[in-house]
C-alpha cells in the first residue's frame, strides 16, 4: 500500500510537471478569445519547447559557469515546489518534508540565480531587467509570507497539507480573514508571475520588460527549461491559490480509485477556471508604469496585514 | 476556537468587505471608480443590517436596511455620477500624502480603531458586537481620505463613508438608532450632497477648478 501511495505521488507529480504548458496555452488561448483572436491554440508552448529543444544552444562568450547552470536550477525549484504543494490530492510526494515558508525560500533560490545569471553576461537589458526582478521579489515575498500566515493562524499549521485538511475537515465557515488574504494572494500571483499589472508576459522588445530582459541571452535548450520554469511557478502558484481558498475535492491519503480519479477531474477543472479568470483580470487592466509597482505589491501586502488584524478581532 | 452561527459569519464577512472597500477608496484615484465603491459600500451595509434584522428578530432594522439600499446604492451614487459628468471630473491625482503613505497610516488608524472598540465592544450584547471595531475604522479611514484629498467631490464621498460607518457602528453594537434618528440622517445627507452640488458650481465658478486649496487664500491679491 506505501508503494502503492508512493508510486502514485511520484506519478502526480510527473503528470503536473507535464501538464504546466498547457496551462499556460490555456490562459493564452482564453486572453485570445477575450481579444475576438482565434489565439494560437492549446498546445503552442509545446510547440515552442519541441523547437527550443531541437535547436542548437549559442552562449555569449563571457558567459560563466553559473550562466549554464541557472536554467537547470531554475526547473529544480520549481519541479520541488511542484512536489510539495498539494495539487491533486494531499498526499503529495514531498508533501510533510516542507513547509510554505521553505516554498517561500524556494521561489527565492530561483529568482536569485534567475537574476546572477542576468547580471553574468553584462548586458544592459539583463542587468535592469534583473533589478526590476529583484524590486519587485522584495515587495512580493513579505505579502506572500503575511497570506501564508493569515492561513496558519487559523488553521495552527504552516504545513500545506495540513491546512488543506483542516479546512475541509469541518463545516463550512466563512473566514472574513481570508477574503483579504485572497485579494493579497491574486496581487502577489499577478506580481510574481510577470502577468499584466506588472510586466506583460507576451512582450519580447519593450523597454518596460522584466522577466524577458533577464533571458534575453538565453536560446535553445535552456531557453526551453526556463520556459517550462516558468509555466511551473504558475501552476504552483495556481495550486497554492487553489489550496488555501478552494481547498474542496482534494484526495486524502489512502482514498480508492475512484475518489482520486475524481479529485484528479475536480483539480482539472479548477485549474481551467482559474486559467479562465487569470485572463479575464489580464485582459480587463492594464499595465502599471514601473513605479506604480511597489504602491500595487504594497497594497497587497497591506492587505494581507489587514486579513492577519482581521482575524485578531473576529477570530475567536 | 468558538462555533459561530452563520447569521454571525455573514456580518463578519460583510464588516471584513466594508473594510476592504474603504481601504480601496483610500487608494482609489479615479473619481468614478470612487463612487462605485461608495455603492458597493452602501449594498455591502444594507445586506449586513438586513442579516442583523433576520438573526435579532428587529424589526425596525428592515427598514434601515431598505433605507439604506435606496439612498445610498441607487439615488446617492446616481446624483453623483450627474454631477461628475455636468462637472468634468475624473481625476483626483494630487493627494496630500502618497497613496503608500495613506494605505500605511491607514493601517496605524485600523490598528488604533480595533484596540479602542475592545473593551466598547465587551459590554454590548449584540450578535455582531465583534465588528464594532471594524465600523470605527471605516469612520477613521473615511476622515482620513477626506483629509488627504483635494478635490471637493472626493472630499464628499469621503463624508458620505464616514456616516457608512457610522451607520454601521450604530447597528453593530446598539442594534440601530431609533427610527426618527435614522430618518432625520438620512435626510440630512441626501439634502447635504444635493446642497454641496451646488457648492461645487460655486466654486468651479470662482476658481476654475475643484481644488479646495484655493479656498485657502481668502482674501484676494
Amino acid at each position: 500500500m506505501n508503494a502503492l501511495n508512493f508510486a502514485l505521488a511520484i506519478s502526480e507529480t510527473v503528470m503536473a510537471i507535464a501538464l504546466a504548458p498547457l496551462l499556460l496555452g490555456l490562459v493564452d488561448q482564453c486572453r485570445a478569445w477575450l481579444q475576438n483572436r482565434r489565439g494560437a491554440g492549446l498546445l503552442q508552448p509545446y510547440r515552442t519547447l519541441r523547437k527550443l529543444l531541437k535547436k542548437d544552444a549559442v552562449v555569449a562568450q563571457t558567459a560563466s559557469p553559473l550562466f549554464r547552470a541557472s536554467p537547470y536550477v531554475q526547473f529544480g525549484a520549481m519541479a520541488l515546489a511542484t512536489a510539495i504543494i498539494p495539487i491533486f490530492g494531499t498526499h503529495s510526494l514531498l508533501a510533510t518534508s516542507a513547509d510554505t515558508i521553505a516554498l517561500v525560500g524556494l521561489f527565492a533560490i530561483a529568482r536569485v540565480f534567475t537574476a546572477l545569471a542576468a547580471m553574468d553576461i553584462g548586458t544592459a537589458f539583463g542587468t535592469l531587467g534583473a533589478r526590476r526582478e529583484m524590486m519587485i521579489g522584495f515587495l512580493s515575498e513579505p505579502a506572500l509570507l503575511m497570506v501564508f500566515f493569515t492561513a496558519s493562524l487559523i488553521t495552527q499549521s504552516t504545513l500545506l497539507p495540513n491546512i488543506v485538511i483542516t479546512m475541509t475537515s469541518h463545516e463550512l465557515v466563512i473566514y472574513p480573514s481570508l477574503a483579504f488574504a485572497a485579494f493579497a494572494f491574486v496581487m502577489v500571483l499577478l506580481a510574481e508571475n510577470a502577468r499584466i499589472p506588472i510586466d506583460n508576459p507576451s512582450t519580447h522588445l519593450e523597454l518596460t520588460m522584466i522577466h524577458e530582459a533577464m533571458v534575453l541571452e538565453y536560446s535553445a535548450r535552456h531557453l526551453a527549461l526556463i520556459e517550462w520554469a516558468t509555466a511551473l511557478k504558475l501552476l504552483n502558484f495556481a495550486a497554492i491559490g487553489l489550496a488555501l481558498f478552494l481547498p474542496w475535492g482534494l484526495s486524502a491519503p489512502g482514498d480508492g480509485g475512484l475518489a482520486i480519479a475524481a479529485s484528479l477531474l475536480i483539480a482539472l477543472a479548477k485549474l481551467a477556471l482559474f486559467c479562465a479568470v487569470l485572463a479575464l483580470i489580464e485582459t480587463m487592466s492594464a499595465k502599471l508604469r514601473i513605479f506604480r509597482a511597489p504602491e500595487f505589491l504594497g497594497t497587497a501586502f497591506l492587505l494581507a496585514v489587514l486579513g492577519l488584524l482581521v482575524h485578531q478581532l473576529l477570530g475567536s | 476556537m468558538l462555533k459561530l452561527s452563520l447569521a454571525s459569519q455573514l456580518i463578519h464577512f460583510g464588516a471584513a468587505l466594508l473594510l476592504l472597500t474603504a481601504f480601496a477608496m483610500l487608494t482609489q484615484r479615479r473619481v468614478l471608480s470612487l463612487v462605485n465603491l461608495f455603492a458597493w459600500q452602501g449594498l455591502i451595509l444594507s445586506v449586513s443590517t438586513a442579516v442583523v434584522a433576520y438573526s435579532s428578530v428587529q424589526h425596525h432594522l428592515y427598514v434601515s436596511a431598505a433605507l439604506s439600499l435606496l439612498l445610498k446604492v441607487i439615488l446617492l451614487p446616481l446624483i453623483l455620477r450627474r454631477l461628475l459628468k455636468r462637472l468634468n471630473v475624473r481625476w483626483d491625482n494630487e493627494t496630500l500624502l502618497s497613496v503608500p503613505t495613506t494605505m500605511l497610516v491607514g493601517i496605524v488608524l485600523v490598528v488604533f480603531a480595533f484596540s479602542l472598540a475592545q473593551p466598547i465592544a465587551e459590554l454590548s450584547t449584540s450578535i455582531a458586537r465583534s465588528t464594532l471595531g471594524i465600523a470605527l475604522a471605516v469612520v477613521m479611514l473615511s476622515f482620513l481620505m477626506m483629509i488627504t484629498r483635494r478635490k471637493a467631490v472626493s472630499q464628499v464621498i469621503g463624508f458620505l463613508a464616514m456616516e457608512n460607518g457610522l451607520f454601521f457602528a450604530a447597528t453593530s453594537a446598539t442594534y440601530g438608532m431609533p427610527m426618527v434618528v435614522e430618518l432625520g440622517v438620512a435626510l440630512d445627507v441626501l439634502v447635504g450632497t444635493l446642497i454641496l452640488g451646488v457648492f461645487f458650481f460655486q466654486i468651479r465658478e470662482q476658481f476654475d477648478s475643484l481644488d479646495l486649496q484655493h479656498l485657502e487664500q481668502l482674501k484676494e491679491d
